[in-house]
C-alpha cells in the first residue's frame, strides 16, 4: 500500500515536471532571454549560455528566430513577446496566445547581437525534437557556411541519430572543410561529398577540380563526376515516372480508339470530343455536389465514373445508329462525317458551357504527392490516373477475351458474313462495340479532368496521338496499344530534356511517321496473310 | 494537221462545246465583268462591285486552287490528304518571305531585318532568308519547297504501301508536327504571329484597290490555267492509268504499270499547286501564320471537293466557293451557327449525297432532263 502511495506521488511529481516543462514555465529562461536584450555585452554571452545550458532550450528556439526578425517586442514590466508566421501575437517560451500591452516595445536587432543570436539559433534548431527541423538546419548551416558554425555542426554530428540529418551534418561539414588548408582534411571532405554530395556543391568542386595539388584534382572531379551521375539518375527516374504519366492519359485516349478504329474500323474524328464529353460529366457533377452535398465531396468521383461512362456511351451508340452504321465499308466517308459530328458537339458544348475553360477541384484525397526521389514529387492524381487505366485496360482485356460480347466482336471483326451467317446480330454488336468504345473515352475524360483544366477543344489536342498510338500498335491489337503508348510516353519524356517539349513531340511524330512507312501494319502485327 | 487544230482537238476532247462556253462565260466574268465593274462603276452605283470584296474574292479563287489540287489527288487518284493546308501554307510562306523582305527598313524597327527577328534580338538573317529579296527566286520557292516536300512524303508512303485512312492520318500528322515547329520563335518563321505588315510587291503598294484588283485577276487567271492543265492531265492517257489505279491498284500493278510512279506524280503535282495558291493568298490577305496547318483547316479542304463532287475537278472549285461564301457570310451574320452549318455539311453530304452537288445535278438531269440523243 505504501509503496503503491509512493510509485504514485513519484508519478504526480514527475507528471507536474513534465507539464511545467512543457509548457515552458521556466522563469529562468525568460530572464535569459531578456538578458539578450540587455546593453551589456557580457551580460549577452552569459545569457547566451544559460539559454545552451538549460534542459528545455528548444521552448526558447521562436521567441530567438522572431528576435532575428526584429518580430520581438518587450513590455516594459520585462515580459516579452512575439509575432508569429501567421500574425499571431504570442508570449515567448510558453507560445501561450497573449495581447501585448500597448506600451510594448520592438526590441532592435544590430549585428553584434546577430552574431550571437544566430548561432544559437542554429544550435538549437540542430538539437531540436523534430527531425524536419534539424535537417533543414544542417542544410541551412551547410548552405550559408562559415567556419563559425563548424564547432556547433560537429557537436551535432555526434548526437545525431537519425540517418538522414547525419548525412546532411556530413555535407555541410564538409563544404566547410573544402577551404581548409590542410591536404587531408580537404580530401577527406571530398570523399565524404562523393558520397552524399547533391547538384547544389557543384559551383563549391568546380574551383577543386583545377586544383594545382594532383590528388585534390583527381578527388573533386570524382566527387563532381559522382554528384552529376546521381543526378543523371535522378533526372531519368523522374522522365520514366512523367513518361509512364503521359503514357497512361494517351492510353486512356487510344484504348476506346482501339475498340472503334482498331476492332470495327471505324475512323472516329469525334473520339477526342468523347474525352471532352466524359471531363464536362465530371464537372457537372462536381457542381452538383458542391451546390447539395458538400459534405460528401470527396466522394463525387465515384459518381461520376459511372456517369460519364453511362452518358459517353449513350452519345456515342447514338452516334452509330443515326451516322456511322450507314458508312460501314468507307471509310473516308467516315473520317469526314465524324469530323463534322466532332464540331458539331464542340459548338453545343461551347454553347452551353462558355468557350473558357473550366477546371475541376481535385477531392481532398487525390491532392498532395509523394516525393519519389530527390526534388522530384509526383502527385496523387497522376498516380491515381494510372492505376485508373490499368483497371480499365484490363477490364476491357477480360471483356473482350472471356465475355460472350467479346467472343460476338471477335467474330464479327474477323469474318462479318460468316458471323452473320451463324446468327450473330452483328448490326447490334457494332452498336454496342460501339458505344463501348465511347465510354472508354468518357472515363478517360474524368481521369483528364483530374490533370488539368476542361475546355470544349479538350478532346482536339488528343485525336492526333491518340490515332498515333493505335496506328502505332498495330490495328487490332490491344497489348499493341498499351505498348504504343508506353513508348510513345516515355521516349517523349525522354526526347524532352534535349530537344524542349515541342521539338520532341515534333520528333515523335516524325519517327511515328517513319515507323508507320517501315512497318504499316504496326508493332504487334497479326501473323498470318491477314487481307490488307 | 497543223499544231493549232492538234491544240484545237486537244481541247475539244477535254469537254464539249457547251461545257467550253460556260467556263468561258464564268471567266469572262470573274476576269472581265467584276474588274471592269470596280475599276470604271462609279461608286454608289447598283453596277459598282465593292472594293472590300474584291480581295476576298481573290482568297476564294486561292481556296478554289487548293479545292482543285485536292480533287486531282482524290477524286482522281484516291488519295485523300489531310495535309494540304501543310503545301498551301509553305507556298505562303515563300511569298511571305519575300514580302517581308521588301519593306526594308521601313519596319517599326527602321531594321534591315524584318521586325520580328529585330524583336528577337537577332543580327544576322537565318541562311535560309537569303534569296527571297528577289521575287520568281520566292515565287519558284513557293511551288519547289512543296513539292520537295511532298516528292519525299510521297516516294516513302507510296513505296511502303501505306495507303487509305493510314496515308490520310499520317498526312495529318505531318501537318500538325509541321505546324507545332512553325509555332517555334526559333524556326526562324516568326512563331505563332507568322509573317504580316506588308508593305508592297514588285515595288508597288498592296494596299492600293489597283493592286488589290490586278492580284485577283492574276489570281482568277492563274485558276483557270490550272484547271485547264488538270482537264489535260485527267483526260490523257495518264490521267486514265491513275484513275484506273483509284479503282483497282492491284490489276493495275499487274497490267505492268508502277502504280506507284503515277501517284508519286499526281500528289508531287497536286502540292505544287497547292503552294502557288499560297503565294497568291498571302499578298491578298496580307497574313501567313501557322495556324493555316491546323489540322481542322486541311480536313475543311477535304469537304470543300466532298461538297462540290470528286473526280469533277469542276465541282472542287464549285464547293470552295460555296462553302467559303457561306462562311464569310454566316460567320458575319450568325457566328455560332456557323460550325453547325459545317458540321451538318460533312454529315450530310456524305450520308446523301456522296457525289456532291455535282452528283445532284447530274441526278436531276437523268431524271427530269431531256435524254440525250
Amino acid at each position: 500500500m505504501r509503496r503503491l502511495a509512493l510509485v504514485l506521488w513519484v508519478g504526480a511529481a514527475s507528471l507536474l515536471v513534465v507539464i511545467a516543462r512543457a509548457y515552458g514555465a521556466d522563469p529562468s529562461l525568460e530572464d535569459a532571454l531578456r538578458g539578450l536584450t540587455s546593453e551589456d555585452e557580457r551580460a549577452v554571452d552569459e545569457s547566451a549560455a544559460r539559454i545552451v545550458a538549460s534542459p528545455n532550450a528548444s521552448s526558447a528556439l521562436p521567441a530567438l528566430e522572431a528576435l532575428c526578425d526584429e518580430r520581438l517586442r518587450a513590455s516594459p514590466d520585462g515580459s516579452l513577446f512575439y509575432t508569429d508566421e501567421k500574425g499571431q501575437v504570442r508570449r515567448a517560451i510558453t507560445g501561450a496566445v497573449a495581447a501585448a500591452p500597448a506600451d510594448a516595445k520592438a526590441v532592435e536587432m544590430n549585428n553584434a547581437l546577430r552574431r550571437v543570436v544566430l548561432p544559437l539559433v542554429a544550435r538549437l534548431r540542430l538539437g531540436s525534437p523534430d527531425v524536419n527541423v534539424r535537417l533543414a538546419a544542417a542544410s541551412e548551416l551547410a548552405k550559408r557556411g562559415g567556419a563559425d558554425g563548424a564547432p556547433l555542426l560537429r557537436a551535432a554530428f555526434e548526437r545525431e541519430k537519425d540517418r538522414g540529418v547525419r548525412d546532411a551534418i556530413a555535407v555541410a561539414l564538409a563544404r566547410m572543410d573544402l577551404s581548409s588548408a590542410e591536404r587531408a582534411t580537404k580530401l577527406e571532405a571530398l570523399e565524404v561529398l562523393r558520397k552524399l554530395g547533391d547538384g547544389s556543391l557543384k559551383a563549391d568542386l568546380a574551383p577543386l577540380a583545377q586544383d594545382s595539388d594532383a590528388a585534390v584534382r583527381g578527388a573533386a572531379l570524382a566527387a563532381l563526376g559522382s554528384i552529376e551521375g546521381r543526378e543523371r539518375v535522378v533526372s531519368l527516374v523522374g522522365d520514366l515516372v512523367h513518361g509512364v504519366s503521359l503514357a497512361s492519359v494517351l492510353l486512356f485516349a487510344a484504348l476506346g480508339l482501339a475498340i472503334t478504329f482498331g476492332l470495327m474500323g471505324v475512323i472516329n474524328m469525334a473520339h477526342g470530343e468523347m474525352l471532352m464529353i466524359g471531363a464536362y460529366t465530371t464537372y457537372c457533377v462536381q457542381l452538383l455536389f458542391e451546390k447539395y452535398a458538400p459534405g460528401a465531396f470527396g466522394a463525387y468521383l465515384f459518381v461520376a465514373v459511372p456517369l460519364a461512362f453511362a452518358v459517353t456511351t449513350f452519345v456515342g451508340i447514338g452516334l452509330e445508329r443515326a451516322v456511322i452504321r450507314h458508312l460501314y465499308g468507307r471509310q473516308l466517308e467516315t473520317l469526314l462525317a465524324t469530323w463534322g459530328i466532332s464540331l458539331i458537339l464542340i459548338q453545343t458544348v461551347r454553347l452551353v458551357f462558355g468557350a473558357q475553360n473550366v477546371s475541376v477541384a481535385n477531392p481532398q484525397w487525390l491532392a498532395g504527392g509523394v516525393e519519389v526521389a530527390h526534388g522530384l514529387v509526383l502527385p496523387y492524381s497522376r498516380i491515381a490516373v494510372v492505376v485508373f487505366v490499368v483497371v480499365v485496360a484490363l477490364a476491357v482485356w477480360a471483356l473482350l477475351s472471356h465475355t460472350k460480347l467479346g467472343l460476338l466482336v471477335r467474330a464479327v471483326t474477323q469474318n462479318r458474313a460468316m458471323a452473320a451467317c451463324l446468327g450473330v446480330p452483328t448490326s447490334r454488336v457494332d452498336m454496342w462495340i460501339f458505344g463501348l468504345g465511347c465510354g472508354i473515352a468518357g472515363l478517360g475524360g474524368v481521369a483528364l479532368s483530374q490533370l488539368g483544366n476542361v475546355g470544349p477543344e479538350l478532346g482536339q489536342g488528343y485525336i492526333i496521338d491518340s490515332f498515333m498510338v493505335v496506328v502505332l500498335g498495330g490495328v487490332g491489337r490491344l497489348a499493341g496499344s498499351v505498348a504504343a503508348a508506353l513508348g510513345l510516353g516515355i521516349i517523349n519524356k525522354l526526347l524532352e530534356p534535349f530537344a524542349g517539349a515541342v521539338l520532341g513531340k515534333i520528333a515523335i511524330l516524325l519517327l511515328v511517321i517513319l515507323f508507320i512507312q517501315r512497318r504499316p501494319q504496326g508493332l504487334f502485327a497479326l501473323k498470318g496473310r491477314v487481307e490488307t | 494537221m497543223t499544231a493549232f487544230a492538234r491544240a484545237a482537238r486537244r481541247l475539244s476532247s477535254m469537254h464539249s462545246p457547251r461545257a467550253w462556253i460556260a467556263i468561258c462565260a464564268v471567266l469572262a466574268a470573274a476576269a472581265l465583268v467584276v474588274p471592269l465593274s470596280n475599276a470604271f462603276a462609279p461608286a454608289g452605283s447598283t453596277l459598282h462591285f465593292p472594293d472590300y470584296l474584291v480581295p476576298i474574292l481573290g482568297k476564294f479563287m486561292c481556296f478554289a486552287m487548293v479545292a482543285l489540287a485536292l480533287d486531282l489527288v482524290w477524286g482522281y487518284a484516291g488519295i485523300l490528304s489531310l495535309g494540304h493546308g501543310l503545301f498551301f501554307a509553305l507556298g505562303g510562306y515563300a511569298m511571305g518571305m519575300y514580302l517581308m523582305r521588301s519593306i526594308r527598313g521601313e519596319g517599326v524597327y527602321r531594321s534591315d531585318l524584318p521586325d520580328f527577328m529585330v524583336f528577337l534580338d537577332w543580327k544576322a538573317l537565318p541562311w535560309y532568308w537569303h534569296g527571297f529579296q528577289v521575287f520568281w527566286f520566292a515565287v519558284a520557292m513557293a511551288i519547289v519547297v512543296p513539292g520537295v516536300v511532298a516528292f519525299f512524303f510521297g516516294y516513302f508512303a507510296f513505296r511502303s504501301r501505306v495507303r487509305g485512312v493510314y496515308l490520310s492520318i499520317v498526312t495529318q500528322a505531318l501537318t500538325f508536327a509541321a505546324m507545332l515547329l512553325f509555332f517555334q520563335n526559333a524556326t526562324g518563321f516568326g512563331g505563332n504571329n507568322g509573317l504580316t505588315d506588308y508593305k508592297r510587291i514588285l515595288g508597288y503598294s498592296l494596299h492600293e484597290p489597283s493592286m488589290r484588283l490586278t492580284l485577283y485577276v492574276v489570281s482568277v487567271l492563274v485558276l483557270f490555267v490550272m484547271y485547264v492543265g488538270c482537264r489535260f492531265i485527267v483526260t490523257s492517257r495518264m490521267g486514265r492509268v491513275v484513275t484506273a489505279i483509284r479503282d483497282a491498284e492491284l490489276k493495275v500493278r499487274f497490267c505492268g504499270y508502277e502504280t506507284n510512279h503515277y501517284k508519286l506524280f499526281v500528289w508531287t503535282l497536286s502540292a505544287m499547286l497547292c503552294g502557288i495558291a499560297g503565294a497568291l493568298y498571302v499578298p491578298q490577305v496580307g497574313i501567313i501564320n501557322p495556324s493555316e496547318m491546323q489540322p481542322s483547316n486541311s480536313i475543311e479542304m477535304a469537304i470543300w471537293v466532298a461538297l462540290g463532287g470528286r473526280g469533277s475537278l469542276f465541282g472542287g472549285i464549285l464547293g470552295a466557293w460555296v462553302i467559303n461564301g457561306a462562311k464569310s457570310w454566316l460567320t458575319v451574320a450568325l457566328p455560332s451557327a456557323w460550325l453547325y452549318v459545317l458540321g451538318a455539311l460533312f454529315v450530310a453530304m456524305t450520308l446523301f449525297a456522296p457525289d456532291g452537288l455535282i452528283g445532284i445535278g447530274t441526278a436531276l438531269r437523268a431524271r427530269f432532263g431531256r435524254r440525250q440523243p
